[in-house]
């Protein structure tokens, strides 16, 4: 675990800028992570964090900047003179790399949780089906979800449901994992099961940018806290050291906030 | 020692023993519908005018079976597949962000639910074969640029001769299947919209292009809310067979009726037994429609096995 600089980053966003209709949501993010490096996002809501993660894997486009994952800019070409849009199948190959993990799970509901996992791997990286299934079932008992790969998303509690999305996600074998608040749409008691499977993975070194309210979470895994309000970094450090000793203000407030929310 | 001896029982009141709440007026409708049924039966049993067992003779014609295939039936599965096929097409058209394909979706959607079936029939029916008595696939213009560089070849692949007889049946499912395109695409579009969002988002994060993702992801949740009324469009184009008169089909299961009671004079047991027929076909259909929604009702009915038998009993979905 932890990045260090002089090694390439696998997220390097520079000066990114999204609106939606006039609303400048993201005004200007620079933000590089490394290898094996967790980070999490924290942030009110309406500060820009979910979108910006969002940005990462083009599920929205940037309106200016530049977003590399791996070295390669995301979404378009800029070989030529002009900077082009990348075509969907180019900008579906860029994504194979990224993993995403949604609030609302979204397992595919027509399908069995071992459907699910080997349906990406079987339709997008031509993986053989016994292969597929293989690695599905390894990825499903380090999920803890053995014993569900015939049931459908519906019979899971919500818990198991983002069990299966987040061994999905790595069916394809990201270099890069995206949670979007991966535990607010859960009941409180199915949460604990949700980051422990997340804290697991972070322990097996693999990098991951995580928009969260759970700050314990973020204080004992995360590398790196980068705090936003208002589309822009307000800071970033070490997870700790924000988290106990907050530089700024707006930082400050929000986590008072938060934390007595939580303690409820 | 029971519960109520210890804390008495007016205190904890036990089991409950309610009269139910009585309904005579249902008695009364019950015995009215018994009395009309009674009699109903009674005079298809008595009157020799109903003629059942000419009913069935008729039933088992050979041309009213001929004209139940190749005209009811034939017709109506050509008609649904061309409809299905063009009214997903047209529904994709539709949500796409081309504003082309956009605008040529609504006016065809617009043009063919303007024009009633029976028209249609009928225009397609004498105009084809008087504007294209031979209808010819190969390269586009190609009698043209054949004239225009003195070459002997036309780039013609295929011929089709619209005046044969044997071609009405095409003529009629096509007339039948434009039409019916604009209605599916209408029902394709609902159901296409009806999926989730974040299924797009889910399968684009996955690295599915959108065409996959359309057919993998969208299609097969979208079918949920196409069948049930593509299950009803169908039956409806059984009935509209009849229609295919208009082109003319002479083989098709009311007109082949009607040339019966014609010849025969024994016109009411003949119409019966189209009715039949009709009623046998449409009930064969709405058996099937229910399988179907059970089937692309997977992951989203009740998860287990004895509620979905029980769901599917009472016929709800």
């Amino acid at each position: 675990m932890g990045g260090t600089e002089d090694a390439r980053p696998i997220v390097r966003a520079v000066n990114v800028a999204k609106a939606f209709h006039h609303l400048e949501v993201l005004k200007g993010i620079d933000l590089e992570v490394y290898p094996g490096e967790v980070v999490c996002l924290l942030g009110p809501s309406g500060s820009g964090k979910t979108t910006f993660l969002r940005c990462i894997n083009m599920l929205e486009t940037i309106d200016g900047g530049r977003i590399f994952v791996d070295g390669v800019l995301m979404g378009f070409d800029d070989s030529g003179p002009h900077l082009r849009h990348l075509s969907d199948s180019a900008k579906s190959a860029q994504r194979r790399e990224i993993g995403m993990v949604f609030q609302r799970f979204n397992l595919f509901p027509h399908m069995t949780v071992l459907e699910n996992i080997i349906e990406a791997p079987l339709q997008v990286r031509g993986v053989a089906r016994d292969a597929a299934i293989a690695r599905a079932r390894d990825l499903l008992s380090m999920v803890g979800l053995s014993d569900k790969e015939e049931n459908y998303p519906s019979q899971l509690s919500g818990g198991q449901q983002q069990r299966v999305a987040i061994a999905r996600a790595l069916a394809m074998d990201p270099k890069l994992m995206l949670f979007d608040e991966p535990t607010s749409a859960l009941d409180p008691e199915l949460v604990g099961e949700v980051l422990r499977v997340m804290r697991d993975l972070a322990e097996q070194g693999m990098t991951m940018i995580v928009v969260t309210h759970e700050i314990a979470f973020a204080r004992d895994v995360a590398d790196r806290v980068v705090f936003m309000d208002g589309g822009v970094i307000v800071e970033q450090g070490p997870a700790r050291d924000i988290i106990t000793h907050p530089r700024e203000e707006r930082t400050r407030q929000f986590l008072a906030r938060i934390l007595s929310d939580q303690a409820e | 020692m029971t519960v109520s001896q210890v804390a008495g029982a007016a205190e904890r009141p036990g089991r409950i023993d309610a009269k139910p709440v009585r309904h005579p007026w249902r008695w009364v409708a019950v015995g009215v519908i018994v009395i009309v049924v009674a009699m109903m039966l009674h005079s298809a049993v008595t009157n020799p005018k109903w003629d059942w067992s000419y009913v069935i003779q008729v039933m088992n014609y050979r041309p009213i079976l001929q004209g139940l295939w190749e005209g009811t039936i034939l017709g109506t599965v050509l008609a649904m597949i061309l409809g299905l096929i063009f009214g997903i097409l047209l529904a994709i058209m539709r949500l796409s962000t081309n504003p082309v394909l956009r605008g040529v979706s609504a006016v065809y959607t617009w043009f063919f639910r303007s024009i009633p079936r029976y028209v249609l029939l009928t225009i397609l029916g004498v105009g084809i074969v008087f504007l294209y008595p031979k209808l010819t696939i190969g390269l586009p213009f190609g009698d043209s640029i054949a004239r225009l560089l003195h070459l002997s070849t036309t780039f013609t692949l295929f011929t089709f001769d619209t005046r044969s007889v044997s071609q009405g049946i095409v003529i009629g499912a096509l007339g039948l299947g434009l039409s019916e395109a604009a209605y599916m695409a209408e029902i394709a579009r609902a159901g296409i919209l009806s999926v989730d969002r974040g299924q797009v988002e889910a399968a684009h994060a996955l690295g599915m292009s959108s065409a996959r993702t359309m057919r993998r992801i969208i299609l097969p949740q979208a079918m949920r809310v196409i069948v049930p009324p593509t299950g009803n469009e169908t039956i409806a184009m059984v009935k509209d067979t009849s229609l295919l008169v208009a082109v003319p089909v002479g083989m098709e299961l009311f007109n082949q009726a009607q040339i019966v009671a014609n010849r025969t004079y024994r016109i009411m047991p003949v119409y019966v037994a189209a009715t039949l027929w009709y009623l046998i076909v449409c009930s064969v259909l709405m058996v099937g429609q229910s399988y179907l929604e059970r089937r692309f009702g997977r992951g989203f009915s009740a998860p287990n096995a004895k509620a979905q038998r029980l769901l599917s009993r009472t016929g709800e979905h």
